[in-house]
């Protein structure tokens, strides 16, 4: 066997015993998608850098070394404050520790009537009515874990996570923040893992503003493999802003599904600050005639770190509008990858796609793949994109020093400039002013 | 009139990738002067007036340029814009990210800590800012939208005259700044300059028309042509080439 057959084959194995006891209180058809979820994993197994889709991006580090789910250790009080601390927003928040829901972390105060913001664990085993239906009828059904191992796998350990609803005609407008906190090593000998899971349901017309933010509280080599779904009904106004800030040595891997309504509006905000690799995908479908969708992210990366956005927009219904922009700043020898596929489908006529990646590279030794991949099968549609990969731009370095500007004043306003245009996009203050001071920090 | 020019420039040479522009440029500039160079396209008008605000793809092969009795050349371009000098580039260059505000404050907070002034907060940047956005007929919308990003030909030539009010530069280049503009456009850059226009600056128009000098008076009008300044005289100058256009100044030059 190799060390990958090894490494999957040892979480089958533990699938088995996570199936005979601790899937206790999950329904018997979330129990059934976990069964068939493992065995694609265990089908798929890791992708490695031959596949196209992973060419850019080896995760031998996650399939060559065992993981461990750890017992949940919530931090005590002392602990409790750092823990919060690590979160952006200061109003209602849900708090999971190692994928666990840390009640006595969580304040859920003030939140609108109706609008339900609590543990996926508590949703499932079916003590209210309501949201149980709500998640029986779009968990799993939406993040295509048949064609993404890491989505398989978070899929075959579902357990714990967020479930949101906001039900027609409730507006969430502060930001309600799900704060995924890895607490750092397992304790034993192996690394942890976590396979946090959540689900955001906005119903028709309702309007939401949520943030996801993924933190370690101690650096160690952790890895966090998350799967959200998002569904946004007809005519509903979304804002979800998701924040990785994982510790310096984590494994972050991802996968954002979003499911558009008729006329509904999402905008969608990626900030990429953490981790020593990471990958998100990021499928959004536009199923509903008339749906807006802003896809606006950033990814900042120094030293080695390595992240890779993979994004995928799904016209499937006419007169759909989607704008991207992913803005990378690299240094030192870090490495950006994206991809950005456009699917166009048949029918979908009077789509208005653009799509634009910028990268920035500060060193030398910096890389950025930029890849645009487009998939048109309508002929009324309008479908732009552009991306460009290179060092500050000398003529705008000049500009700003014919103003006054020293050399460095204007690399590092420049540099700023760069990450400041995505966060531009964010409207909500409560968003932008705390990320606004992580950036700055994080450019010194 | 001080007894020492502003600006002397004495038999510059420039050279951009190894191609020679300037081959020999003569030019002194008194406070309270408005200069006007014209010339052909490709005579070195836009190379006279990076080189003076000392664009890095430029090399100076000889001469010398003195300003308020300094040696520009040896100066880098932020100390020479901090020390007074102001080129309004011919393609202004767009800043994604960053606001009009937030540059501009920069820029003027550049200066006053090279002059060991205290600098400005936003909120006093704001007092001077309305002052000088009425002065070329904006509202402050342009101040929140990144610098020169999505501006129209105009609107980017405008914002550089926002920015010479803005600094008050001793020494202003408008490096034909007036391309491009409609009639009344123009004639509010050409105003905003009379208006900044005091005994202890003075501004130089690098231009290929005339319309802009029946807006400006200039007190001396040169022609450049290969690379030299080729004649120079008082505003009748500019409408003799209007008349005759360069030819005739470049036969001579030929001849000469």
């Amino acid at each position: 066997m190799t060390a990958r057959q090894d490494v999957t084959a040892r979480y089958v194995a533990e699938f088995q015993a996570f199936a005979g006891n601790g899937a206790a209180g999950a329904p018997a058809w979330l129990k059934e998608i976990r069964a068939g979820a493992m065995a694609r994993f265990a089908a798929l197994g890791f992708p490695t850098t031959r596949q196209e889709e992973w060419r850019f991006t080896s995760v031998a580090p996650l399939a060559e070394a065992p993981f461990v789910r750890p017992e949940g250790g919530i931090p005590d009080a002392a602990a409790a404050a750092a823990v919060v601390a690590r979160g952006l927003g200061a109003g209602p928040r849900v708090v999971f520790v190692d994928g666990r829901h840390a009640p006595g972390l969580s304040s859920v105060a003030g939140l609108p009537a109706g609008v339900v913001a609590q543990s996926l664990a508590a949703t499932l085993s079916g003590d209210a009515a309501v949201p149980s239906e709500v998640a029986r009828r779009h968990l799993t059904r939406h993040a295509r874990w048949q064609e993404n191992p890491f989505a398989a796998l978070n899929t075959a350990f579902l357990a714990d996570g967020a479930f949101v609803s906001v039900p027609t005609g409730v507006r969430l407008r502060q930001p309600l923040e799900l704060l995924f906190l890895a607490s750092g090593p397992a304790g034993g000998r192996d690394p942890a893992v976590s396979h946090p899971r959540s689900l955001v349901v906005v119903e028709p017309g309702a309007e939401a503003a949520v943030i996801e933010t993924y933190a370690g509280v101690a650096d160690a080599a952790y890895w966090t493999n998350a799967v959200t779904e998002v569904v946004v009904g007809d005519g509903a106004h979304v804002e979800l802003f998701r924040v990785q800030r994982e510790a310096a040595e984590a494994y972050h891997v991802a996968t954002t599904h979003t499911h558009q309504g008729r006329d509904s509006y999402l905008g969608l905000h990626v900030v990429t600050l953490g981790g020593r690799l990471a990958r998100h995908d990021i499928t959004t479908v536009l199923g509903g005639t008339g749906a807006e969708l802003v896809l606006n992210g950033l990814y900042l990366l120094g030293d080695a770190q390595h992240a890779d956005h993979h994004t995928v927009i799904d016209h499937a219904e006419p007169h759909g509008t989607s704008h991207e922009f992913f803005n990378g700043v690299l240094d030192a020898r870090a490495h950006g990858v994206f991809t950005g596929r456009i699917i166009v489908r048949p029918g979908a006529q009077r789509t208005d796609s653009k799509q634009t990646n910028n990268n920035l590279l500060l060193s030398t030794e910096a890389r950025a793949d930029s890849q645009p991949q487009l998939e048109i099968h309508a002929d009324d549609v309008k479908c732009t994109h552009g991306s460009t990969v290179g060092p500050v731009d000398p003529n705008q370095l000049y500009y700003l020093r014919s103003r006054g500007l020293s050399l460095e004043a204007a690399r590092s306003l420049l540099t700023y400039g760069f990450a400041a245009e995505i966060l531009g996009r964010m409207e909500h203050p409560d968003v932008r002013g705390p990320l606004d001071r992580l950036v700055r920090e994080r450019l010194g | 009139m001080s007894e020492h020019p502003l600006l002397e420039v004495t038999n510059l040479h420039a050279a951009v990738e190894g191609r020679e522009i300037l081959r020999g440029v003569d030019l002194t500039v008194r406070l309270g002067e408005v200069h006007a160079i014209m010339g052909p396209n490709g005579s070195g008008k836009s190379t006279l007036a990076q080189v003076l605000a000392g664009h890095p793809a430029y090399q100076v092969t000889a001469g010398s340029v003195r300003y308020a009795g300094k040696d520009l050349l040896a100066l880098t371009p932020e100390d020479r814009a901090r020390e007074g000098v102001f080129l309004a580039f011919q393609y202004p260059v767009a800043i994604r990210g960053i606001t009009n505000a937030y540059f501009l404050r920069a820029a003027v907070n550049a200066r006053r800590k090279y002059r060991g002034q205290e600098e400005l907060g936003p909120v006093e940047f704001m007092d001077v800012l309305a002052e000088k956005l009425q002065t070329i007929g904006w509202d402050d919308s342009y101040l929140t939208r990144p610098v020169n990003e999505g501006f129209s030909g105009g609107e980017k030539k405008r914002n550089e005259i926002l920015q010479l009010a803005v600094l008050e530069p001793t020494l202003a280049i408008l490096d034909e700044t007036d391309s491009g503009l409609d009639i009344d456009a123009l004639k509010t850059v050409a105003q905003t300059v009379e208006r900044l226009r005091r005994p202890d600056n003075a501004t130089v128009v690098v231009t290929h028309y005339y319309r802009i000098l029946t807006h400006l008076q200039p007190d001396v009008v040169h022609v450049l042509a290969g690379g030299r300044i080729v004649k120079s005289g008082g505003p009748e100058l500019a409408l003799e080439l209007e008349a005759k256009g360069y030819d005739w100044l470049r036969e001579g030059t030929a001849a000469a």
